[in-house]
């Protein structure tokens, strides 16, 4: 019992949290919790800690993990071993491959040379669908990865480019000879990856304006926005997605924060497009599930506290908003009821703004009579402060102890002090989420949260996923 | 004078730390007067003229103004660092020095800038400046010349004191809300109450800027962090939603008065003595002072009251246990005439116990060392 509470909680933290600055507490803090969380699971668990792999934690933990697991390799048995190389080699090939040369740069700077590792880093190297691209792009870390691991690139132009002089001319492979001309002709830089386009462009003096005018279409949809220049026309995420490393992109959630990001007059202005695209996105995530979840009431924080940080600008509210689009979907036709904190019911003007009354727009939620309950706050309860534990306690113990109405709390933000994302009260599961995206998922583990299932069922159920995730590809 | 809040109700508190903040949620907005802030900058060193001869000097980062009928500018001084030899091209090196002319100062037909809490300060410091008006021997030559010049006291900015920026950071304020009262350790440290939801938004962080007593950054330092007044529910009485809701009003309101009679009982229910400092339409801006008694909680503070005595405005200072029995030893030296027998003989004590209390308040140069 101990176990499946202690991988809950492990599971909540890591992927809520991602180890920056939240509303309420500081980066140090977060970083220091995950730690600890990350050891104990390390040094207690070692095989449901593989297992959290599998489990949609986020990809700043899945690092840590794969980082913490080839690091301690020693203390494992082979079978453990075996086990923990499919988790890792298939979680790597959803990461980003900037996470994945830096995970590469950690390793070196930890000392972390062990055959395994060298056996991870060589196979993920030789999955790459173009290793010059990335040898282009990314090339301090492609490098630091060769070269950590030993592997062999033969005596073709790949070893000439990474490692050679600047002499070889001229390169067979398309992109290598870009990139050689990019040194002299300045045309040629505009067909290089954006990044690698920007250094060269700053060694032939272009003015940034001219620069960015010409490279736009070699940007992935996430570095346009990153350069504000032209705001993404969110339409265009549908199709866009192509360009973007990883494969399981949160597009919904990814759309929401941008949508959010957009001064009011421009998301009222463009009300029908916006609302269009969240919802042809919602279904699609919903998938086979929309429609099932019967009668559904949503408890929304759109609170002052769901701004987030500046480094996860307003990524709660996001959550929420999206979490409302998917819940939508996911509900029976017209069966779904929203109830934003603040008691205005226009999503998509949503802003963070006011008090947190959890309690009582709880007790609007069950006045609605609903199947189902999704809470998406950040559980600061704080107008009366505890009423929300408090409602439920009475509800679960005076008004509905046959439990009819499922309930259930995800919170996008991890709580560092309490070491767990912040719990509404001991009768409802709180989970933590990170992009909408999971909530089916999540709300399939809250139910061991109540304690209603216990170690086996659990084990049973992360069987399911790893074998669901490892058999994917 | 009373303070009274009427107009204000009490919202949920909020706990950072050992800081509990508690919102004043306004249903009907003071519509005809307005507040706006205005920063100074260079505000280390502020001068402000009270009359020709007597100035008051501190750290006023920011000011108010009061518009009650919906363009300022100070003019630039400089204090030189010492003497300096310069040729007419270069200027003096200094450090700038706003100049703000007396606390409340008219900006235009119905507008008034004012320094808050200064404004309270200053009633405080300048509290019997004058010295006795006769000169009795026991004073000092100095005291009768020149009354307590120079009078000075020291508070904490609001950033010094421990968790107040990061509990204002992340206070979610309330729809409606227009005033905060703020509690270190639970003892009140201040209060803050403006005429409109909109400019207490714009205000609100403008507490962080604000002076604080001794006691309240002690508080903050040292003191555990304050628990939640937590929600209870009797559950045995509760048989269907409706009586949920009921119960849950029912707490907020016990909450309410909970904090209106016991917490910030000892604000409301004191007597102040209260002078008038400007007066705009049916306002009155006024500052006032507490009985000073000694070893109570004594607030110095000022306030904008409608015709009726209502509150539009408040903001108010704890005052240092310290700070309170001089203004006590003050009180009780002029009410008796200045006579240091007669003030001794009133709380029945020797008048050389009242020297000594003088003396360990700080105002030694008060009294004459040897008798003539």
């Amino acid at each position: 019992m101990v176990a499946a509470e202690d991988v809950l909680l492990f599971v909540n933290a890591a992927t809520a949290s991602t180890g920056q600055r939240e509303f309420h507490g500081d980066a140090l803090g977060q970083e220091m919790s995950l730690d600890f969380l990350h050891e104990y699971m390390l040094v207690n668990y070692r095989d449901l800690y593989a297992t959290t792999l599998a489990l949609g934690i986020n990809d700043h933990n899945a690092v840590l993990a794969i980082r913490r697991l080839l690091a301690t390799g020693r203390d494992a048995t082979a079978e453990q071993k075996a086990a923990e190389g499919a988790l890792i080699a298939r979680r790597l090939r959803e990461l980003p491959p900037p996470r994945v040369f830096r995970l590469f740069t950690a390793l070196r700077r930890d000392g972390v040379n062990n055959r395994r590792t060298r056996a991870v880093i060589r196979d993920w190297m030789a999955s790459l669908d173009s290793p010059a691209y990335h040898a282009v792009k990314y090339r301090t870390g492609f490098k630091a990865g060769l070269k950590h691991a030993h592997i062999d690139v033969g005596d073709g132009e790949l070893r000439d480019f990474l490692f050679g002089p600047l002499e070889r001319k001229p390169y067979t492979t398309p992109i290598l000879e870009t990139w050689r001309q990019a040194h002299y002709n300045s045309g040629a830089l505009y067909k290089l990856p954006y990044t690698v386009a920007e250094g060269f462009a700053a060694k032939h003096g272009i003015k940034r304006e001219i620069f960015l005018e010409r490279i736009g279409d070699r940007m992935t949809p996430l570095e346009r926005l990153r350069t504000g220049e032209d705001a993404l026309d969110p339409l265009a995420l549908i199709d866009g997605g192509a360009k973007y490393g990883g494969p399981p992109v949160p597009w919904l959630t990814r759309l929401a924060v941008r949508v959010l990001a957009l001064p009011l007059d421009e998301r009222a202005a463009r009300r029908a497009e916006f609302t269009d695209a969240l919802r042809a996105f919602a279904a699609a995530e919903a998938g086979k599930l929309a429609g099932t979840w019967g009668r559904v009431t949503a408890v929304l924080d759109d609170s002052f506290s769901s701004f987030g940080s500046p480094v996860k600008r307003r990524r709660p509210l996001a959550v929420a908003l999206a979490c409302h689009f998917l819940l939508e979907a996911l509900a029976a036709q017209g069966q779904y009821t929203p109830l934003w904190m603040s008691g205005r019911d226009d999503p998509l003007l949503a802003y963070p703004s006011g008090a947190t009354p959890l309690g009582l727009r709880l007790i609007d939620a069950l006045e609605t009579a609903p199947e189902r309950i999704v809470v998406v706050s950040d559980g600061w309860d704080n107008s009366p402060p505890g009423l929300a534990g408090e409602v439920l306690r009475v509800w679960r113990t005076r008004l509905d102890p046959q439990q009819r109405v499922d309930i259930v709390h995800v919170n996008p933000v991890f709580d560092a002090e309490a070491l767990d994302v912040r719990a509404l009260s001991p009768s409802v599961p709180s989970v933590g989420i990170r992009d909408a995206e999971d909530l089916v998922p999540l709300v399939e583990l809250a139910q061991f949260a109540q304690g209603r299932l216990g170690l086996p069922e659990l084990l049973a159920y992360l069987d399911g996923r790893v074998r669901r995730f490892l058999g994917a590809d | 004078m009373r303070i009274d809040l009427s107009g204000l109700r009490t919202g949920p508190a909020q706990v950072w730390g050992a800081l509990r903040l508690v919102p004043l949620l306004r249903d009907e907005p003071v519509e005809s007067l307005r507040l706006h802030g205005v920063a100074y900058e260079g505000a280390w060193r502020s001068q402000v003229k009270l009359t020709n001869t007597t100035s008051y000097y501190s750290y006023v980062p920011h000011g108010f103004v009061a518009d009650w009928n919906p363009e300022s500018g100070d003019g630039a001084q400089s204090a030189a660092y010492g003497t300096q030899i310069v040729d007419k091209s270069t200027t003096v090196r200094g450090m700038p020095m706003p100049v703000h002319r007396r606390m409340a100062q008219k900006l235009g037909k119905r507008r008034v800038r004012f320094l808050p809490l200064h404004l309270a300060m200053e009633g405080y410091l300048a509290l019997h400046f004058d010295g006795p008006p006769v000169a009795w021997r026991e004073w000092s030559d100095r005291f009768v010349q020149h009354g307590l010049s120079p009078r000075s006291e020291a508070s904490y900015n609001g950033a010094a004191v421990p968790g107040l920026r990061d509990a204002l950071r992340v206070f979610e304020i309330h729809e409606g809300q227009s005033g905060v009262l703020v509690y270190a350790a639970d003892a009140l440290a201040a209060a803050f109450v403006v005429p409109h939801p909109d400019d207490y938004r714009e205000l609100h962080p403008t507490l962080v800027l604000d002076m604080y007593g001794e006691l309240v950054y002690q508080y903050a330092l040292m003191m555990p962090a304050v628990r939640d007044f937590h929600t209870r529910l009797e559950d045995d009485t509760i048989i269907s939603l409706a009586d949920l809701r009921a119960a849950a009003r029912a707490q907020s309101r016990s909450w309410a008065e909970f904090h209106d009679t016991v917490m910030a009982n000892a604000l409301l229910s004191h007597d102040y003595t209260a002078e008038r400092a400007y007066q705009m339409g049916d306002f009155d801006l006024v500052r006032f002072r507490p009985a000073f008694k000694p070893g109570d909680e004594n607030h110095i503070g000022e306030a904008i009251t409608d015709g009726a005595g209502r509150i539009a405005y408040l903001k108010t200072f704890r005052l240092s246990e310290a700070q309170i029995r001089r203004g006590y030893l003050l009180e009780l030296l002029a009410s008796n005439g200045w006579r240091l027998s007669a003030a001794a003989a009133s709380i029945g004590t020797t008048a050389e116990d009242l020297r000594g209390r003088i003396r360990a308040a700080g105002f030694e140069m008060m009294l004459r060392e040897k008798a003539k």
